[in-house]
């Protein structure tokens, strides 16, 4: 994998947001969720039992699960695109949209991944009532969660930078918003779409497995994949089959990146907005084979002519006009309406939620669920700050020897697309082992996969620390804790800050998978929100898990507001 | 170059343009007229401020007048028109396409097929000197040669009117040089499809260098307050006495609208604009003028080149130092004042209490401030405060340039202090 500066992605979008609007769009959400799925639970109940595919344990069979896990993943990230273009546009080009979808996916992203797929299980399955295909469909949605919402924060953000002479260039040539759209906009938010799409998919492996071997209530899915593979294994107390699964789960992501995002990122290197050719422009060998051979070109010319076609078809897209409206006083009544309108629509979403959940929860597991939220945020707070204490001094001192930075960035970056919940079960045996205490020693999991965000961005940062600063601090002989303190840490702080929320977010999700975990008939269970939600989701009590996911996504959001965003904002400002 | 026909291509009648603030409506044009003929180039010559950027996309059908029409060939202008190409200062080109697709994108947004396209472009190519680059990205080329694809975008769709907004601002001297005569000799020997050209700059001699006519713009509103006819042939010698002399009697109109201004109101308001000038700058100015072989007394021209200075650069120092009472502006001349003088003989410490009075007595803004922070117990006022002010009668961007001017030289003179990141004003430095 090669080394990509990590844009501070999300930056002015966070600008941008309306905050008062977040009080509405998160029990928009929810709500919305809620309904939808449990709507459905309702109706279709008692709905047939899913007939479970036996999984074979047999490594030869590994090859076709990889296969299918590979096929969700990239169903999964097309679903993304199309979501991506289609919402980030409206959001960019309608006023009155912006003000409600864009707080809308600042929620959405908050929402813990692992917590959509209780509701959508279900969902998906009574839309398909015993076949595979509903099970199919809430496993790519549930990666779809996962990947979906920073993909359209970056595309929206671009359409909203676009720069101003390029605009009136497209203008001036009389394009039409469609051709505009495919001629300026979507060329012009490539890096950043792709260096994305790269980042949900490196979290994305996560899900999937976690996805693919799941029980809500009666309802078990197991879908050949990956997942279900090591759920067998795990089921089993098979230590050679969790070999094997690793073993496949690296040569997956390792051809991932080798024949989908390498090239990918040298392709799209030509859309970068910079006047200077990179110093290191990315290369894949895929790429320059394909650009080399004639025979693929001509095959793949009728495609590509077919979409410059497309591209080219003077359509007008159907959006709301942005333009002035006919008096500035009819334009805030407008608005005044629209907000209105949204804000009816939430509060009696919000009432008929609140009277469901109310039914089959009492205060007592309000206070319980608080109390496990604080847990969770005290483990997730302390192990972040541990993280941050190994890899910060470690990745700056491997970012500063730019031939060590080459070979260790790829690899953790690799660590980082790794599915950590893959590991599990060698903790778990280890704690058996040695009677540890659950509450401590599943703590690590939660940071095992997203640890590496930190490591990978500020070995970034200290890579692209000037030198200049460097000779001038050795020039006036900084040395030490001063040099630490004054020198290095504000220069690498902003690449931190976008590694720790990043490991922070993955974190929370993880909770959900780690905080409870299994070794065949073994169970081990942390005190924790993750515990709360994973046992409620196994006994299928839908009340509870709403109760359990609000509060986490409550939590996460207030956790991103009250930390994260002044530390980014901060470095931003101050440090950059 | 003669011409006999005389067809109107353009013409803008009573164009204005300017957004709603609280206090009424902020001008950026005021009543323009412009019309353009057959043959002939015509330039745009104003500072920053003077909305000619502004004009430009109006008649390129980019932005719409607030007041005002104006015709294209007989025709109102109300959107993007064909016929009309643009050239813009930052090039504008697509990084995602090579110059031959950069090239073809115009003609291809108007539907031509991809046979003609392709030779079109080939043609614009090769006509604006590019063979040897078609298959290459902006991003390897020289700012020069971007400008040429620039050029030849603007070309390939055959229009009949060429704007340019600032074309080689964004290039280094000679490159801006090679450029200018490449595209006069095209013009002049007839070989562009361009029947006239408009030109936006703020440098004086290139105006004067390509332009047959030459519309000077006042600024905050744009106004246009004089009109001059270039009566020399192409080429034109920069080193010829009769150009530079003309170019001298430019500065002195553009000086002057100041000076008859004086007249009736003296100084800045509390709510004029005011440019981001370094004190730096107001010192290098003083010193420059008060040595020799000037001794107190300069030609704007001559001390413009001295420096390296552009219209843009040089006005809004010296017209700040006509505020601050260091100097005089006349007929193209900036002289010392008492006060100018003086500064150019203080030590560091003097200068600054020097400047700190004449900023006070100047700048009505500043003493605003002082007199607000005095006024308050605490004796500290939040940015938020004057910018709301401001925002009444500036734009917004406007606005924050004008505070951060302000507390530039506010820091400087040491009269107030500032606190970035708690964006506050302050009488004393807590530090």
């Amino acid at each position: 994998m090669r080394m990509i500066l990590p844009p501070l992605f999300n930056a002015s979008a966070r600008r941008l947001l309306p905050n008062r609007w977040d009080f509405v769009a998160f029990p928009l959400i929810l709500c919305v969720i809620v309904l939808g799925s449990t709507g459905f639970h309702q109706t279709m109940a008692p709905l047939s039992t899913l007939k479970t595919q036996v999984i074979s344990l047999d490594p030869a069979s590994l090859p076709e699960y990889a296969l299918r896990t590979i096929l969700r993943m990239l169903a999964a990230m097309f679903a993304s695109l199309v979501f991506t273009l289609v919402y980030g546009t409206l959001a960019a080009k309608s006023r009155r949209a912006e003000k409600v979808l864009v707080p809308i996916l600042d929620i959405l992203q908050s929402v813990p991944v692992l917590g959509y797929i209780s509701f959508t299980v279900t969902f998906f399955i009574a839309l398909f009532p015993g076949r595979v295909l509903g099970a199919e469909f809430a496993a790519i949605f549930a990666i779809f969660t996962s990947q979906a919402w920073n993909m359209t924060f970056s595309f929206y953000q671009s359409m909203r930078t676009v720069p101003r002479d390029l605009i009136e260039v497209s203008r001036g040539f009389q394009l039409t918003g469609w051709q505009r759209f495919w001629k300026l906009e979507v060329p012009f938010s490539m890096p950043g779409l792709i260096w994305n799409m790269m980042m949900s998919m490196s979290g994305g492996w996560f899900f999937v497995v976690a996805s693919e071997a799941i029980t809500v209530g009666n309802n078990t899915v197991t879908l050949p994949g990956i997942g279900s593979y090591l759920a067998q294994a795990i089921a089993e107390r098979n230590l050679g089959a969790v070999g094997w699964v690793i073993l496949t789960m690296t040569l997956v992501i390792l051809a991932y990146d080798q024949f989908l995002f390498r090239p990918l990122v040298a392709w799209a290197d030509k859309f970068r907005m910079e006047d200077t050719s990179s110093q290191n422009e990315p290369e894949s060998w895929l790429l320059d084979l394909i650009r080399r051979t004639r025979l693929i070109q001509k095959m793949f010319q009728p495609l590509g002519t077919l979409l410059r076609t497309l591209a080219r078809m003077p359509l007008k897209l159907p959006l709301p006009a942005s333009g002035k409206p006919a008096t500035p006083a009819m334009g805030r009544l407008a608005d005044v309406l629209w907000a209105v309108l949204v804000i009816l629509g939430t509060c009696s979403l919000a009432w008929r939620v609140v009277s469901y959940v109310a039914a089959g929860v009492s205060w007592h597991d309000v206070w319980q669920v608080l109390t496990l939220a604080f847990v969770t945020l005290l483990r997730v707070l302390l192990l972040i700050a541990l993280a941050s204490l190994v890899w910060v001094p470690l990745g700056v001192l491997i970012g500063l020897r730019p031939r060590l930075a080459e070979k260790i960035q790829p690899l953790a970056q690799f660590l980082a697309a790794f599915p950590a919940n893959l590991l599990f079960p060698v903790f778990v045996i280890g704690i058996v082992h040695f009677h540890a205490n659950p509450d401590i020693w599943l703590s690590p999991l939660i940071v095992l996969g997203t640890q590496w965000y930190i490591l990978f961005n500020v070995i970034a940062g200290a890579s692209a620390f000037p030198n200049d600063f460097r000779e001038a601090a050795a020039n006036f002989r900084i040395r030490g804790w001063q040099w630490w303190r004054k020198v290095m840490l504000p220069g690498i702080f902003p690449y931190y800050v976008t590694g720790a929320i990043t490991a922070s977010g993955g974190a929370w999700n993880a909770s959900i998978v780690s905080e409870m975990v299994q070794w065949g008939d073994i169970k081990l269970k942390a005190h924790g929100l993750g515990a709360y939600i994973a046992e409620t989701t196994a006994a299928g009590d839908f009340p509870r898990i709403i109760l359990g996911i609000a509060t986490m996504s409550l939590f996460v959001v207030l956790f991103n507001r009250l930390l994260w965003r002044p530390m980014y904002a901060y470095a931003e400002n101050h440090l950059r | 170059m003669e011409n006999i026909a005389n067809s109107t291509i353009l013409d803008a009648r009573d164009v204005c343009c300017g957004f709603e603030k609280a206090q009424g409506e902020l001008k950026v044009l005021d009543g323009v007229n412009l019309t353009l003929k057959e043959g002939e180039i015509v330039g745009l010559l104003g500072r920053s401020g003077s909305g000619k950027s502004t004009l430009l996309r109006i008649i390129a059908g980019l932005i719409p007048a607030t007041d005002g029409e104006v015709n294209y060939c007989g025709r109102p202008v109300d959107g993007p028109v064909e016929g009309v190409a643009m050239v813009f200062q930052t090039f504008a080109l697509f990084p995602w396409l090579t110059v031959l697709e950069n090239v073809e994108a115009g003609l291809e947004a108007l539907g031509v097929p991809a046979q003609a396209r392709r030779e079109r472009a080939l043609k614009a190519i090769d006509l604006i000197g590019l063979d040897g680059f078609e298959s290459a990205y902006p991003r390897e080329l020289s700012g020069g040669m971007r400008q040429r694809v620039g050029f030849a975008r603007a070309l390939v769709v055959n229009p009949t009117l060429m704007l340019m907004d600032e074309p080689f601002s964004a290039l280094d001297v000679l490159t801006a040089e090679t450029l200018r005569t490449d595209l006069l000799d095209l013009w002049n020997e007839g070989g562009l499809p361009i029947k006239s050209i408009l030109i936006v700059t703020h440098n004086i001699e290139e105006a004067v260098f390509m332009c047959d006519r030459i519309l000077l713009l006042s600024s905050n509103p744009g106004r246009v307050i004089s009109e001059v006819t270039v009566p020399f042939a192409h080429p034109r010698n920069r080193l010829d006495p009769a150009f530079r002399q003309f170019v001298d009697d430019i500065y002195a109109k553009m000086t002057r609208r100041p000076q008859a201004d004086a007249q009736r109101k003296v100084g800045l308001e509390l709510k004029s604009w005011l440019p981001q000038v370094s004190t730096n700058l107001i010192a290098g100015l003083i010193e420059t003028v008060a040595a020799a072989p000037y001794n107190g007394r300069a030609d704007m021209p001559e001390i413009a080149q001295q420096l390296h200075m552009e219209v843009d650069d040089l006005f809004p120092v010296a017209e700040l130092l006509q505020h601050l009472g260091f100097a005089e502006m006349s007929e193209g001349d900036i002289t010392l004042t008492y006060y100018g003088r003086q500064y150019s003989d203080f030590g560091t410490q003097e200068r600054k209490q020097l400047f700190a009075d004449c900023l006070l007595r100047g700048v009505p803004l500043a003493s605003h401030i002082k007199q607000v922070l005095n006024e308050r117990p605490k004796q500290r006022a939040p940015r938020d405060r004057f910018k709301q002010e401001l925002e009444d009668y500036l734009s917004d961007e406007a606005a924050e340039e004008t505070l951060d001017s302000v507390i530039n030289w506010g820091r400087y003179g040491e009269i107030f202090s500032y606190d970035d990141q708690a964006e506050m004003f302050g009488l004393e430095d807590e530090a």
